[in-house]
């Protein structure tokens, strides 16, 4: 009932190294003098599969977008900009401001809910970890779409809390939680956290705690302590939070429109509908296009503001 | 982690009033699973009905056994993908890195209807006949991109001297990255997984765009039945999925504990 | 998770994957919204003809109509709905049906027949309609409305329920001024949201999918839905009535056709003269509360099921409700004015 010996660490003489397989040790002599090579095998599989299965798809979004529609409904090919002219209307770059809006708020909810929470799983024993990460995510293995129905039925008018609250006096009639910009935010919060929650875990989980002993011997307090250390050094894990649920917070627009009535258009209401109802796909394309693009040079500053470079092989 | 007491008391306390917020909408979903209503609107009775219906339910269950099996394959893939291009962003110089970090965001970035339009599309143009595995393809292609980032942030920072150290000391490779690397980065590759198993799992309208005939996924399934009416079947069904995950995690548990 | 677990779970997936194998032979692939051919009426055809038969849902109309678009024909029978159907005929996406082999289609109401969609229904054969009218909770609103101007109460400031589809929205707007709800002028357009935006401050909220919920709980005093909601809701809370507009109302129909890609067209023809069958429209009547355009099958349904208004509207009503035609361009202009309205809100 001894503990497994660890090669690399334990200074038993006797205990027996482990070898290598014998087909990896000659993988291993293959690659190794071909540097080229290694950077295929790690580079190679993701990088095809984009090329095959993003790459055709890009290309047609493109090409849609250059087009217009047809009376019917179909696209008529060719090279237009018009689509992205007729973007630069108010009313769709107001749509846009707002949903950016909405998805900062969220992101800055999420994190601010979900960064003391990774930090709480990560405070806890290496064995208890896991569980308590399983424990976040569970809940969202259900559907999206009755979770949405539990907090309907929590937040109407003659729902739980509203009960609650009149029965306990606190209130003197039904609060409005439901079908408004509120009901949608929390939602959203509510269906990303996870996506905040396991990205900043992996960061906080690898913080050396010696660093936080040395900064409260030589005088630190708490609140310093986590500006100036521990959240530097979370940073990766709080980026890479931020864009996994900023940009899905403006895709989530069913949950949006559930819980907020669908009185406010979002992007992603006005891209859906350019598919489905108005039926002019060059117009949905060339919408998608610009969303993407903005985001993708957001992330893009977001993500070099706080990286520095790291060492190359 | 360093924390005074009435820190450690103050973050337990947070931490169980996150955890009833994650739950809330959940038991409200249970509780619901019990209800002779077949709308999830208001309460009117108590049964246990809807989980003997939803047994003898072929379609549900057909939805269930599919979603399962796509998430099951997708999963591992995606995961590989998406750890092999953070290392490979990450550490290595080659032509066309900045294209293939930026080429990893755009599943995140484009929207839903258009990604599953569009791969709709491929598939049409490639001739390839949907099904399950259309469905599988797509599921790999915008769940990759989730572990890349969280890998990507477990990586940031993680100093190699270890490693180096490793190798110095004669490991070789092989050794070095099983003993070594994947210990220190696998926190990130298990949170990336569980994010990509999460999304393959709730998936709607790529899975709907993507999908054969026959080939339902649980999604698809649930979000038809939305006009008529979503019946507490589906709360039983989510109830029964919970135990069951509940009782393999703590199945899981026991056995590590039994085994040191 | 030990290994052990793992491969357990794995052999249980693997199981229940062989089990649940596809059997050779003869399949329809059916595409529709969910509940709307019942299991027994699906099992009487499996067996009358040999073959199995493969159910496929989706949410909307338009979901089905751009996954068709886009190249996702390999289903036998879908049901779209009037404006889809002439849109997709007209993008070739739908195969002419053979009249020959359709032998029970006289067994149709005449009024569903031969419309603008479809001149000699030469994709389409009519299956199920319905009216989009006003439900309401008669515990709130006292007087039953009767027009579409009688929903501008300022009583019912944030208490109704609406279809999210602009299509249905601006066409309710052009039928309160007075135009029909296929209009394409801009100028018509332009009335119609100007006497929409009254309506907005009694709007609670958009839904298409469910919004019998509301209307069940209390939150929403009164829905502008289509009937299957409003007969659903009726179900389940007494207090809810149905009334349909004075003024030109609106018609639903949705028919059966055969996208171009069907991979059985022969078996495809043979499901929908067999649904044509009076017995079997009736068999469908009972079970959904829309209804039924099988003039024959009608006949047979029980008398609670044809008296119901929110099934099977007075007839002098349906001859002046008007149906959704496929607005071409003018799609976009819709669009874009519920697009506007919402935004002002």
């Amino acid at each position: 009932m001894s503990a497994p010996v660890h090669p690399l660490r334990d200074r038993r003489p006797a205990a027996p190294q482990p070898r290598t397989p014998a087909p990896i040790r000659s993988m291993l002599d293959t690659i190794r003098p071909r540097p080229w090579l290694r950077k295929l095998l790690l580079a190679g599989p993701a990088g095809l599969w984009l090329l095959l299965f993003q790459g055709v798809p890009l290309a047609l979004i493109l090409v849609t977008s250059f087009g217009a529609r047809t009376g019917s409904g179909a696209v008529a090919y060719g090279f237009s900009f018009a689509n992205y002219f007729r973007f630069a209307d108010p009313l769709y770059l107001g749509i846009l401001v707002d949903s950016f809006a909405m998805a900062l708020g969220v992101t800055i909810i999420t994190l601010v809910v979900g960064y003391p929470l990774a930090y709480f799983i990560a405070a806890q024993p290496p064995e208890r970890r896991t569980r308590w990460l399983f424990l976040v995510i569970v809940p969202f293995w259900t559907s999206m779409l009755i979770r949405t129905y539990g907090w309907i039925f929590l937040l109407r008018g003659n729902g739980l809390i509203n009960t609650l609250l009149m029965r306990l006096g606190v209130t003197e009639g039904p609060l409005n939680l439901l079908y408004n910009n509120g009901a949608a935010v929390l939602g959203l919060v509510y269906m990303l956290l996870p996506f905040m929650v396991l990205p900043v875990y992996t960061s906080v989980e690898k913080l050396d705690t010696n660093l936080i002993r040395a900064a409260y011997d030589l005088g630190a307090r708490p609140a310093g302590t986590f500006r100036k250390i521990i959240l530097p050094l979370t940073m990766p894990g709080v980026a890479a939070g931020s864009v996994l649920v900023m940009v899905p917070a403006m895709g989530l627009f069913y949950v949006a429109d559930l819980l907020g009535g669908a009185k406010t258009v979002l992007i992603g209401n006005l891209i859906q509908d350019q598919f489905t109802q108005a039926n002019d796909w060059p117009f949905g394309s060339a919408a998608s296009v610009i969303l993407s693009a903005l985001t993708l040079v957001l992330i893009f500053l977001y993500v070099r503001s706080g990286g520095k470079e790291e060492e190359l092989l | 982690m360093n924390l005074s007491r009435t820190g450690r008391s103050l973050l337990s306390a947070y931490a169980i009033l996150a955890y009833a917020f994650l739950y809330l909408p959940i038991v409200i979903l249970i509780v619901f699973s019990f209800n002779t209503s077949r709308l999830n609107v208001t309460w009117q009775g108590f049964t246990f009905d809807w989980y003997a219906r939803l047994l003898e339910n072929t379609k549900v269950m057909d939805a269930v056994r599919n979603s399962l099996l796509v998430a099951a394959v997708s999963t591992p893939a995606s995961t590989l993908l998406g750890a092999l291009a953070a290392f490979a962003v990450h550490r290595l110089r080659f032509p066309g890195r900045r294209l293939l970090e930026g080429g990893m965001y755009i599943p995140i970035v484009l929207p839903e209807i258009i990604m599953g339009i569009s791969l709709l599309g491929l598939f049409t143009a490639a001739g390839v006949k949907l099904g399950l595995g259309t469905i599988v393809i797509a599921h790999i292609t915008f769940s990759a991109p989730f572990v890349f980032v969280v890998v990507r942030a477990r990586l940031h920072d993680l100093s190699q001297t270890l490693e180096r150290a490793a190798m110095d000391l004669g490991a070789d490779e092989w050794l070095t990255f099983w003993w070594v690397t994947f210990p220190l980065v696998s926190p990130g590759i298990l949170a990336g997984a569980l994010l990509a198993f999460t999304l393959s799992l709730d998936d709607m309208i790529i899975t709907f765009f993507t999908a054969g005939p026959g080939a339902t996924t649980l999604p698809l399934q649930i979000y038809g039945m939305v006009r008529y009416g979503v019946t507490p079947e589906i709360n039983a069904l989510s109830t029964g999925f919970l135990a069951v995950t509940l009782v393999m995690i703590v199945t899981a548990e026991w056995l590590r504990r039994r085994s040191s | 998770m030990s290994r052990r677990v793992a491969a357990a779970i794995l052999a249980v997936l693997l199981m229940t994957l062989a089990a649940g194998c596809a059997k050779s032979g003869k399949t329809l692939h059916l595409y529709s919204w969910a509940e709307y051919f019942p299991d027994e009426v699906l099992g009487e055809f499996e067996k009358e003809f040999g073959a199995r038969v493969t159910y496929d849902t989706y949410p909307s109309n338009e979901d089905m109509a751009a996954k068709l678009r886009a190249g996702g024909g390999q289903y036998d029978v879908a049901v779209p709905s009037t404006y889809a159907v002439h849109s997709l005929a007209a993008d070739g996406l739908l195969q002419p049906l053979d009249a020959a082999k359709l032998t029970n289609l006289k067994n149709i109401a005449p009024e569903f027949l031969n419309q603008a969609h479809d001149r000699g229904n030469k994709y389409s054969v009519p299956y199920m309609w319905g009216t989009l009218g006003i439900a309401y909770n008669s515990k709130y609103v006292k007087t039953a409305p009767e027009q579409w101007s009688d929903l501008l109460n300022p009583e019912y400031k944030d208490r109704i329920v609406a279809v999210d589809d602009g299509r249905d929205i601006i066409g309710l707007g052009l039928q309160a001024v007075g135009h029909s709800r296929n209009t394409t002028d801009p100028a018509k357009v332009q009335a119609a949201q100007e006497w929409l935006k009254q309506l907005m401050p009694n709007v609670k909220a958009w839904d298409s999918d469910n919004p019998k919920a509301m209307l069940i709980s209390g939150e929403a005093w009164i829905g502008l839905v289509w009937n299957g909601d409003a007969a659903l809701a009726m179900k389940e809370n007494p207090d809810i009535r149905y009334a349909l507009p004075k003024n030109r109302g609106s018609l639903w129909l949705d028919s059966l056709v055969i996208p171009k890609g069907a991979h059985n067209a022969q078996l495809a023809h043979d499901f929908i003269n067999f649904m044509l069958r009076p017995e079997i429209a009736a068999k469908v009547g009972v079970a959904y509360p829309y209804g039924m355009a099988n003039a024959e099958g009608v006949k047979l349904l029980p008398a609670d099921v044809k008296s119901n208004p929110a099934s099977y509207p007075p007839q002098e009503w349906v001859a002046r409700a008007e149906l959704a035609g496929d607005l071409g361009e003018a799609a976009t202009l819709f669009d874009k004015a519920f697009t506007e309205l919402k935004a002002g809100q």
